[in-house]
């Protein structure tokens, strides 16, 4: 029986020889991190175990990214706590602010996810890093804790399942689309301790950016983790972002697979999730008319170049509606500099967007765009859950960043066709 | 390891957002974040709960964000077991690393009602409404997790200080 690329990496970072599906076994970790929400739990659990150093200061790293810049006393207090705590065990990897960006984009930026490793980070969103063929693996403070201490994490070995997109993809559809599209079909709780491997001629043709908001939202499946194979595309993206020392698996032709479920998406539309599940997703051309009151283009999930090119093209001498707040958020400082070198902040100014410093702040509804009782916003950002962005009684529709833009102009949800 | 106590009943894919606002997780005192535990999907939750009370909800409960407040909010509010149909994957975890006692069942869940009181022996995976007098077993913590005492050493945390290792 052959092996899949998730089971090839577990096995090589397995303290034990042989094991099956569904058994518990511990693993070795090549990288593990937290932020400024995650941290500080973390960091009590891992003081509390009593260790005098974590397993290597190399291996971990701190991202200052959900209230960050710190919105309030209480938040700054947390931050405080983090960077004290990195000073003190002398962690080399610590981002925030003017260093920093959200992690899961700054993560593959500097070059901390190789294909082949295994990472474990204290946010649902690590499974990001998958799209790089790397296993990664969102946990909770508690278990980043016992990672630092130990260098090690329990672990059951999961069941696998394999997404093949078939077909030649419509303009505007990007990863954004692809992972609504499936989530709708196998629902939030489809892929839950599971992982989702995503393959097929439509994932090879596809650029790391929506490989990696494909496996940023493989969480809101309930996976594991997400995760593709490794290809030209990913050597290329990873020149000169880390050294050559990483394995390029491939799942075996004859592996086990609890399921393997193929979509020919030819014909789908860019896809929009309304309140207040990700599953909950319509083609654009059957939304109806929704007003909004804000659109945020950004997240750990699009807020990379790519993401904010596909704004601009859609924005360029336009302005966004007298109605809508329109927030514009660089994934990461490098993507901020690049943007401002295409001329792209210019155009976002031009269009009455608010460009934000990297923060994943209104995604969470943390700060810098949260939504009053009653407000509507439409998001490239990951979760439409109630209060996600806001008030209790406030909205959130996902999309990516064609509509987004599109939408802002408009002051209603549409597809980027109504602009163009 | 017996609870009991009246049982607060919530439907299918409680996410941690709900839980445990994001607006609330700028500080991570236990006490502090409990005053807002549920706060997003029942305001008067803190209000009408007392000390062992039980959640019980359907599937994929605490889907979302890894955010481990979210399951430290339940243990400080002083709830002492939460049955349900399903659990998120992350949610899982954090309840076991912490110490929170998670049971999985679905006739218990399908037939119970809020205000039931109910009383849950989670060594030997029996749970007994008393209001309707009615008995269901169900498997307890998995073997493993039994067999490492995680959940009563009072979580991985003291497991490991314990014991040194995984």
């Amino acid at each position: 029986m052959g092996k899949t690329i998730a089971e090839k990496i577990i096995s090589s970072h397995a303290e034990q020889d042989s094991f099956e599906q569904g058994e518990i076994i511990n693993v070795k970790v090549d990288f593990a991190f937290a932020n400024d929400v995650t941290g500080p739990f973390a960091i009590k659990c891992f003081e509390d175990v009593g260790k005098e150093e974590v397993f290597d200061s190399e291996k971990i790293g701190f991202f200052l990214d959900h209230f960050m810049p710190s919105k309030d006393i209480k938040s700054a207090t947390q931050s405080k706590f983090v960077k004290e705590f990195v000073e003190r065990y002398g962690i080399k990897n610590f981002f925030h602010s003017g260093t920093g960006g959200i992690e899961h984009s700054l993560l593959p930026e500097k070059g901390f996810v190789k294909p082949g490793n295994l990472i474990v980070g204290a946010d649902s969103h690590t499974t990001t890093a998958g799209a790089l063929g790397a296993f990664a693996i969102g946990v909770g403070s508690t278990d980043l804790g016992i990672v630092m201490a130990l260098g090690k994490t329990w672990m059951k070995v999961p069941k696998i399942i394999k997404i093949i997109y078939n077909g030649k993809l419509n303009p505007w559809i990007s990863g954004k689309d692809l992972i609504l599209y499936t989530i709708s079909k196998i629902g939030v709780d489809g892929a839950t301790y599971k992982v989702l491997e995503f393959s097929g001629e439509v994932i090879k043709n596809l650029s790391i950016a929506s490989r990696f908001t494909i496996c940023n939202m493989a969480a809101e499946a309930g996976a594991k983790s997400g995760i593709i194979e490794p290809d030209e595309e990913t050597i290329r993206y990873l020149k000169g972002k880390c050294d050559n020392n990483y394995k390029m698996y491939k799942s075996d032709k004859d592996a086990n697979y609890e399921k393997i479920i193929e979509y020919d998406v030819s014909n789908i539309e860019p896809q929009v999730a309304f309140p207040s599940s990700p599953e909950n997703c319509r083609p654009i051309s059957e939304v109806g008319d929704i007003l909004i009151d804000q659109s945020v283009i950004g997240s750990c999930t699009n807020g990379r170049i790519e993401d904010l090119r596909i704004a601009a093209s859609i924005l360029k001498g336009r302005k966004a509606h007298l109605n809508v707040r329109l927030f514009i958020i660089p994934s990461t400082q490098e993507v901020y500099s690049q943007a401002l070198k295409e001329g792209l902040i210019d155009i976002f100014i031009a269009a009455n967007a608010i460009v934000s410093p990297p923060t994943c702040g209104p995604c969470i509804g943390g700060h810098m765009g949260v939504l009053a009782d009653g407000e509507r916003a439409i998001s490239t950002t990951n979760r439409n859950f109630v209060g996600r962005m806001g008030h209790p009684n406030s909205e959130v529709f996902l999309s990516n960043p064609a509509i987004a833009a599109a939408s802002a102009i408009i002051g209603k949800i549409v597809s980027p066709e109504e602009v163009n | 390891m017996i609870s009991k106590g009246n049982i607060w009943k919530f439907g299918k894919n409680i996410n941690t957002d709900v839980i445990m606002p994001a607006r609330y997780i700028n500080v991570s005192d236990p006490k502090e974040l409990s005053l807002h535990c549920m706060e997003d999907i029942d305001s008067d939750f803190m209000k009408n709960i007392s000390e062992g009370d039980i959640i019980v909800a359907e599937e994929n409960f605490g889907c979302g964000s890894s955010r481990e407040h979210a399951p430290v909010s339940i243990k400080a509010a002083g709830i002492s077991c939460i049955i349900a149909k399903s659990f998120a994957r992350i949610f899982y975890r954090n309840a076991i690393n912490i110490g929170l006692p998670i049971l999985e069942m679905d006739d218990f869940v399908d037939e119970c009602t809020t205000g039931d009181i109910v009383r849950v022996d989670l060594l030997e995976g029996v749970v007994k409404d008393l209001t309707k007098n009615k008995t269901y077993k169900t498997t307890p913590f998995p073997r493993f997790i039994r067999d490492r005492d995680i959940v009563y050493a009072g979580g991985l945390k003291n497991y490991i200080k314990e014991t040194g290792d995984l």
